[in-house]
């Protein structure tokens, strides 16, 4: 679903990533854990060509996301066509970044309403089953600033999820909220894994790693340093710098 | 739940404490109170304020007419400023170094020069252009050089003086220095709105403009909102430099225009001050509610009417305080 091949990003003269591989397969539940300014946020925003690489390739679901290959040379994409690749990555965001001028039903029926066109009850109806389906079906007319932060990360998920993804992407979906409200953003996001949704996950919380995840990957100074099975990483760290960041966190 | 068991509970005994006095305020009113009755008894006794004199004079079908041209000349400027200072400030933030560039040259021209000096320069543009046409430029000499004499490629031509007549240039000199202002203010606002707005609109697969028509101006219209009643209110009172376009159907104009004749001016100047007062005064009404309607969503008046409505459903629709 995801190939990532040598992933190179520079901030001006600082490197952020130094040549990330990574695959993901369909189905599969990725997570990614690391220190901050490891880069894992910068990478994952390269996956759907929120940040531009300097070097390397992405592809998701067979297309190279933000370039056209065409004779052996590489040509920019047009916004048009970066935004029509955008339609079937979602993505949440720490700071839930809802549009706090909708109700939380707006927020939701927003995208779809204008990329996809589509009957006006259609949508609604989608979205209406897609705020239930997060807990929120008594929520709909309320505006984000009056919901809790976990009520408004739910009203994210379910936001992305009203274009129909093929692929979702969490950068640390529940580092901004408080300790109670961390479980049911967590179970939602369960229970789109146990759907069969593709995910890839920036998280801190090694626990759902260790759960839910399928693939585990440690990322330090820009590069992979460590990747394989939740459990066996966790239990069985290889390298000094897994042991160390483990031994913090856990 | 937690609210059901605090409406039960039974109030304990309110705090009753001496308030803190405040013997300066009643200082201020006094001092206040003789200011008032100093000018009151100027407006009372002065003989130069022929009061009933203007009061005749300031509702005669000319200066009314001057009303309404006043309103007019506000109201059809500020919505070019404002529609073109949106997409003045679009183009000023857009990644295009052409429409970027355009958009500060313009902003740069019409901030330097005076709204007064644009009036003047706009009403006299008649005698640059005795015709106003748009066509394929050099096209007499394009003729000459094929041996065509009379040769013309316009598609559409007006009498400069029919179209720069008072009203339109005065509008125009008014609403194009507006449209710059406009620009710096919308593109303060849109800078406001948290980046991360355009990033989950982007996310989402919105593009750029829709993006920024659903998702970034709207919240940029609470910051641009008052600001713009500001400009409004100024362009309100700047309606009296088309005088000098000039422009004859505009309020100042008017009220002078009975106070040279009379000889009378003082009272007419008086009556100028009322009615932009009286103006502005409406103007303030309208903001205020524009300001509501923006700023929904946001802020505490609108949690706490939520929360009413939360506390309402659970008790069943009645609240004892």
């Amino acid at each position: 679903m995801v190939r990532a091949e040598n992933v190179h990003k520079y901030f001006g003269r600082l490197e952020v990533l130094k040549g990330i591989d990574l695959e993901v397969r369909p189905g599969e539940v990725c997570c990614v854990i690391g220190p901050s300014g490891s880069g894992k946020s910068t990478f994952l925003r390269c996956i759907n060509h929120l940040e531009k690489l300097n070097a390397g390739r992405i592809w998701v679901d067979g297309d190279l996301i933000g370039y056209r290959e065409r004779g052996g040379k590489l040509h920019e994409m047009r916004d048009r066509e970066v935004a029509a690749q955008r339609r079937s990555i979602g993505m949440v965001f720490q700071r839930f970044n809802l549009f706090p001028h909708m109700t939380a039903l707006e927020n939701v029926t927003e995208a779809p309403l204008r990329v996809r066109g589509g009957p006006r009850a259609k949508v609604r109806e989608l979205a209406m089953g897609l705020l239930r389906r997060v807990g929120l079906g008594d929520k709909v007319d309320t505006y984000p600033g009056q919901l809790s932060g976990g009520q408004q990360q739910r009203v994210a998920i379910a936001r992305a999820l009203a274009m129909r993804p093929k692929l979702m992407l969490f950068d640390e979906p529940t580092s901004a909220l408080d300790p109670e409200l961390v479980g049911e953003v967590l179970d939602v996001m369960k229970d789109l894994a146990r759907d069969g949704m593709t995910m890839i996950l920036v998280t801190h919380e090694i626990g759902f790693a260790r759960e839910v995840g399928d693939s585990l990957v440690f990322m330090d100074g820009g590069v992979v340093v460590e990747s394989g099975p939740p459990r066996e990483v966790i239990a069985e760290p290889k390298h000094e710098r897994t042991k160390s960041f483990l031994a913090k966190v856990l | 739940m937690a609210e059901q068991t605090t409406l039960e509970r039974v109030r304990p005994e309110p705090i009753r404490a001496v308030p803190v006095r405040h013997p300066g305020r009643w200082v201020a009113i006094a001092v206040l109170a003789v200011l008032a009755a100093m000018f009151v008894h100027f407006l009372v006794t002065n003989d130069h304020l022929h009061w009933s004199y203007m009061v005749d004079n300031m509702f005669r079908p000319p200066i009314i007419a001057g009303v309404r041209g006043t309103i007019l000349l506000t109201i059809s400027s500020m919505i070019i400023g404002v529609v073109m200072g949106i997409v003045l400030a679009i183009m000023r933030l857009s990644p295009n170094p052409v429409l970027s560039g355009v958009a500060w040259v313009y902003v740069w021209f019409f901030r330097a020069v005076p709204r007064l000096v644009l009036a003047v320069l706009f009403g006299n543009l008649g005698i640059l252009w005795s015709r106003l046409s748009l066509g394929v430029p050099f096209d007499r000499q394009i003729g000459a050089l094929f041996g065509l004499h009379d040769f013309e490629a316009r598609i559409f031509s007006v009498r400069a003086v029919d179209l720069l007549s008072g009203f339109i240039a005065g509008m125009l000199a008014l609403a194009l220095s507006e449209a710059a202002y406009m620009a710096e203010i919308v593109r303060a606002g849109i800078q406001s709105v948290d980046p991360g707005q355009m990033e989950a609109a982007e996310a989402l697969g919105l593009s750029r403009g829709q993006a920024l028509r659903r998702i970034v101006l709207p919240q940029a219209m609470r910051v641009i909102v008052p600001p713009t009643g500001n400009e409004t209110i100024a362009m309100l009172k700047d309606t009296s430099l088309v005088a000098y376009t000039p422009v004859t159907t505009e309020l100042f104009f008017q009220l002078q225009a009975v106070g040279h004749r009379t000889f009378d001016v003082t009272p007419m100047l008086v009556a100028a001050v009322l009615w932009y007062l009286f103006l502005s005064s409406i103007l303030l009404v309208g903001q205020h509610y524009v300001e509501r309607y923006f700023s929904r969503g946001y802020g505490r008046a609108e949690k706490a009417r939520a929360r009413l409505r939360d506390l309402r459903a659970e008790t069943g629709g009645v609240i004892t305080p």
